[in-house]
């Protein structure tokens, strides 16, 4: 089974670590934190489970289509207020149980002070292109 | 005979075909199935004579794939077929090809992804590898690509330049998956240097050389980015190094100066310093005064003015960055370094926050934190 994990810039619950932002880190901690975002992609590449990932920029806009002929209309950069996607990561498990397991294991990256930053990740489950057999 | 070998023998395989009377399109098909067919026999049973081989099986695929067409191409066929394969003139003259796939009325993707096949004779699954995207979305953009040249004259001499611009693009799109993009880059821009005198294309081909010597120093434990002053100089690559100075100094002696000329001489200023503080920082803004001559983009203003700020101080540095949009990337990390070479440590942990939010790619995003978290830091103690 297969499942997202969406990993929010704003707009998840505050997180359970330190919320201080990474400029105010040491370097130390920025690479600590960065090295184990590597190494846990690198162990679900290891053990199958891993399906791909990608980061995604702040900046963005809202778009929706305004009839034929005429350009598409934006709305953006987004309010600060708003929730922000920071980028996504698909895993295929055994079990939701697994998922969250992983997911947890994610969140608990290393922060400031070595310590883990127990940050909100947002785990929805893909759904799934065949039939079941027994339909 | 390794794949490098018989990918190079790609682009003359294309020119015997069309020579022979096919159609570019189908011709670039039915090379690509014999080069997929010969990467997969020849290991195990090499050819006496590679090419003559690659041609008679590309032949025949042009050949069956026009016969399963024919209602569509039944003239086309006939006179393929009737003509009797002339002898063939050994001059291999492709150059005709890298205009062709570097023509400027196919997207910029497209004509990477046709050059890297025509050319470089990679593999559709190869590109699409590089490149991160489905096979199939890779196969159709060739396709695509292909049918819009339809018309296209094979023999007209383009622009030098575009063929430049797009083999500049598939060098800096480096590495991933298992094709190294940035050696394929050099390659074919060493043959394309044979091909044509414009001084230019050496320029390239040294620029690409001299950046490549740096690769190993580029990045450390992690992919993480290690900007140039910081880099270990003994562990750039001195061989590359003198043949890019070489090749530059045989195309600056031509006296037609150009862009990638000028940025190559960057670049050999740069390999020349023993440490960085030896860097002549004052014949860099020289050069970059020379590009900005040929070439007026914000890119190179931004450049010019950490140059700049180097030779002159950073109140220089920020003189020159009078008049740019600060929305256009990496002109918060320019500005992050000057206020930080300036003393004004708060803003430049500010502003190297903010770049870490414009950078365009993870490991440049990664460095800006960092930036921001080592001033930070220099701010604690």
């Amino acid at each position: 089974m297969k499942y997202l994990l969406l990993k929010h810039y704003r707009g998840a619950p505050t997180p359970a670590g330190a919320a201080e932002t990474m400029e105010h880190w040491t370097p130390a901690e920025v690479d600590a934190h960065i090295q184990y975002m590597r190494d846990f992609a690198a162990r679900l590449k290891e053990t199958g489970e891993f399906v791909g990932s990608q980061a995604l920029a702040p900046k963005g806009a809202w778009v929706r289509g305004d009839g034929e002929g005429r350009p598409a209309v934006t709305d953006g950069p987004f309010a600060e207020t708003k929730d922000l996607i920071a980028g996504w990561m698909i895993i295929d498990v055994e079990s939701w149980d697994r998922a969250v397991e992983l997911a947890g294991e994610l969140s608990s990256a290393p922060g400031a002070g070595s310590k883990p930053i127990y940050e909100w990740l947002e785990v929805r489950p893909v759904l799934t292109e065949t039939p079941k057999a027994t339909e | 005979m390794n794949e490098p070998q018989v990918r190079e023998l790609v682009p003359s395989v294309i020119a015997v075909l069309v020579r022979r009377g096919a159609d570019f399109p189908s011709a670039e098909d039915a090379v690509q199935e014999a080069l997929i067919r010969a990467l997969e026999t020849w290991p195990r049973n090499p050819p006496l004579d590679p090419k003559g081989w690659l041609i008679a099986a590309a032949w025949r695929k042009f050949l069956d794939a026009t016969r399963a067409d024919i209602s569509r191409k039944r003239r086309e066929l006939a006179a393929a077929i009737e003509a009797p394969p002339a002898p063939q003139p050994e001059t291999d003259d492709s150059l005709w090809l890298y205009f062709l796939c570097a023509n400027p009325m196919l997207p910029q993707d497209a004509a990477v992804a046709l050059t890297l096949r025509a050319i470089g004779g990679l593999t559709t699954k190869q590109i699409a590898q590089a490149h991160l995207v489905p096979e199939a979305t890779m196969a159709q953009r060739i396709t695509r690509a292909k049918r819009r040249l339809a018309g296209q004259p094979l023999d007209q001499p383009g622009d030098v330049a575009t063929v430049l611009r797009i083999l500049y693009l598939v060098f800096n799109e480096g590495y991933s998956g298992d094709v190294d993009l940035a050696s394929e880059a050099i390659r074919l821009c060493r043959q394309l240097v044979t091909l044509t005198d414009d001084p230019e294309a050496a320029g390239l081909l040294s620029l690409m050389l001299l950046h490549h010597a740096r690769r190993a120093s580029r990045t450390g434990s992690g992919s993480r980015l290690i900007p140039l002053a910081q880099q270990d100089r003994s562990r750039w690559d001195t061989t590359l190094i003198s043949e890019g100075v070489a090749v530059l100094q045989k195309a600056l002696a031509r006296d037609r100066l150009g862009e990638y000329q000028a940025q190559a001489a960057i670049a050999a200023l740069h390999a020349d310093a023993q440490t960085a503080a030896d860097t002549d920082w004052v014949q860099i803004v020289e050069w970059y005064d020379e590009l900005l001559q040929l070439t007026d983009n914000p890119v190179v203003r931004l450049n010019r003015a950490v140059a700049v700020a180097e030779a002159q101080g950073p109140r220089a540095g920020f003189d020159a960055l009078t008049g740019l949009d600060p929305e256009v990337p990496r002109y918060a990390a320019v500005a992050a370094y000057l206020h930080e070479r300036a003393g004004d440590l708060p803003r430049a942990v500010e502003l190297y926050g903010a770049a870490s939010r414009m950078a365009t790619s993870v490991p440049e995003r990664d460095h800006l934190t960092r930036e921001a978290a080592r001033v930070q830091q220099l701010l604690r103690s």
